[in-house]
C-alpha cells in the first residue's frame, strides 16, 4: 500500500509536526471522500425519484453513479491508490472486478436467454 | 525471455525478487491478505446479487419492490452507514497518533451509527414479514432477504468485532498487533459500505421504480 497517513507504522521516526501534518492530510482525504459520496448518493436518490429524466435511461445512470461512488470509497476510504506499494492490491482488485463482472453479467445473460426459451405457461 | 530474466536478476548472486527494497512491512502484508479476503467476500456477494437480479421479476403474484420499499427509510440507512464509515476513518487517524480518547469516541460513534442502521433494517424486515412478504412468499423475496440479510449479518459481525477491538485497546493498549487488527477492521467496515452502495442502487432505487 502507499504510505499514506492511514498506513503509517506505529513508532515510525517522525517528528510531532510531521505527524500532525499527516493527520491533517488524512482528515482532508476522508472529508473529500465523504463530500463526494454525499453528492453521488443524493444524485442517485434524486434520479430514482424524479420524473424529470428519461425513465429508461435512469437504470444505467444509477449503475454509473454507483460505480463512481465505489471508486471514491476505494481511493479515499480504503486507500487503494496507484502508489508503488499498492501494485499488489490494485492487481487483486482488477482480478476481483473481472470475476464479479463474469458472475453478474454471465448469469443475467444466460438466464434471460433461458427465460425467453421457456414455455409460455411455465413463465411468471 | 530467459535472457531478460537473467538481466533483471543482476546475475551476480543477487537473489531474485520483485524489488531490491527488501520485504514489505508486516502491516502492508497483513492488509494485502485481508484485502484478498474482502475481495473474495465481494465475489460471494456478486453471486447473490446475480441471483437476486435473475429472480427480481419472479414475484409469483405477491408484492414487488415498488409496494414494499420505503426510500425515506433507505436514505436514512444509507446516511447512517456512510457517516459511520467516515467516523471509522477518523478513528483510524486517532489510532495512528495513539490518541486513546479520540479512538474510543470514534469507535463509539461508528458503533452507534452501525447499530442505528441495523435497527432500521430489522424494523423494515419485521414490517415486511408482518405484511405477509416473507422469504417463502416468492423467489423475489427469497433473493431479497438473502442479499440484504447477508449484508446485515456482515454489519452485525462488524459491530461485534468493533466492540472486541475497543476492549483490546483498553486492555492491551496500542500494540503492533492491535494496530494491525484495527487496520483490518477499518478495511472491513469500508468494504461493507461499498457493498451497501451497490445494494441501495440496484435493490432499492431500481426496485422502487
Amino acid at each position: 500500500m502507499d504510505i499514506t497517513p492511514h498506513d503509517r507504522a506505529p513508532g515510525d521516526e517522525t517528528t510531532p509536526e510531521a505527524r500532525r501534518d499527516e493527520t491533517l492530510a488524512g482528515l482532508q482525504a476522508y472529508l473529500i471522500g465523504l463530500g463526494l459520496s454525499l453528492i453521488l448518493t443524493a444524485t442517485s436518490f434524486w434520479a430514482a425519484t424524479t420524473s424529470a429524466l428519461w425513465a429508461p435511461g435512469v437504470a444505467i445512470g444509477l449503475v454509473v453513479l454507483a460505480i463512481a461512488q465505489m471508486g471514491v470509497h476505494l481511493v479515499f476510504f480504503l486507500h487503494i491508490t496507484t502508489g508503488p506499494d499498492n501494485v499488489n492490491n490494485v492487481l487483486a482488485l482488477a482480478f476481483g472486478v473481472m470475476i464479479v463482472g463474469l458472475v453478474v453479467i454471465g448469469s443475467l445473460w444466460i438466464m434471460v436467454h433461458l427465460n425467453a426459451n421457456m414455455m409460455p405457461s411455465a413463465t411468471g | 525471455m530467459t535472457t531478460a530474466l537473467t538481466i533483471s536478476h543482476g546475475g551476480h548472486g543477487v537473489p531474485p525478487g520483485p524489488s531490491m527494497d527488501g520485504p514489505a512491512p508486516k502491516r502492508i502484508v497483513v492488509s494485502y491478505g485481508f484485502w484478498i479476503f474482502l475481495l473474495s467476500d465481494i465475489v460471494m456477494f456478486s453471486a447473490i446479487f446475480a441471483t437476486y437480479s435473475v429472480l427480481v421479476q419472479a414475484t409469483a403474484g405477491g408484492p414487488g419492490g415498488a409496494q414494499l420499499f420505503h426510500l425515506s427509510t433507505v436514505a436514512v440507512e444509507t446516511a447512517c452507514l456512510l457517516l459511520s464509515t467516515f467516523t471509522c476513518g477518523l478513528m483510524s487517524l486517532a489510532v495512528n497518533i495513539g490518541h486513546r480518547a479520540a479512538t474510543y469516541l470514534g469507535g463509539a460513534i461508528t458503533f452507534l451509527l452501525g447499530a442505528a442502521f441495523l435497527t432500521l433494517e430489522i424494523r423494515e424486515f419485521a414490517a415486511m414479514i408482518a405484511e405477509g412478504a416473507t422469504p417463502e412468499r416468492s423467489a423475489f423475496l427469497s433473493g431479497f432477504f438473502t442479499l440484504v440479510g447477508c449484508h446485515g449479518l456482515h454489519v452485525t459481525i462488524g459491530l461485534i468485532w468493533l466492540t472486541v477491538m475497543m476492549a483490546q485497546v483498553a486492555t492491551k493498549g496500542f500494540t503492533a498487533f492491535v494496530h494491525r487488527r484495527l487496520l483490518c477492521f477499518s478495511l472491513f467496515w469500508h468494504a461493507l459500505d461499498i457493498i451497501w452502495v451497490a445494494l441501495f442502487s440496484i435493490v432499492y432505487l431500481m426496485g422502487a421504480r
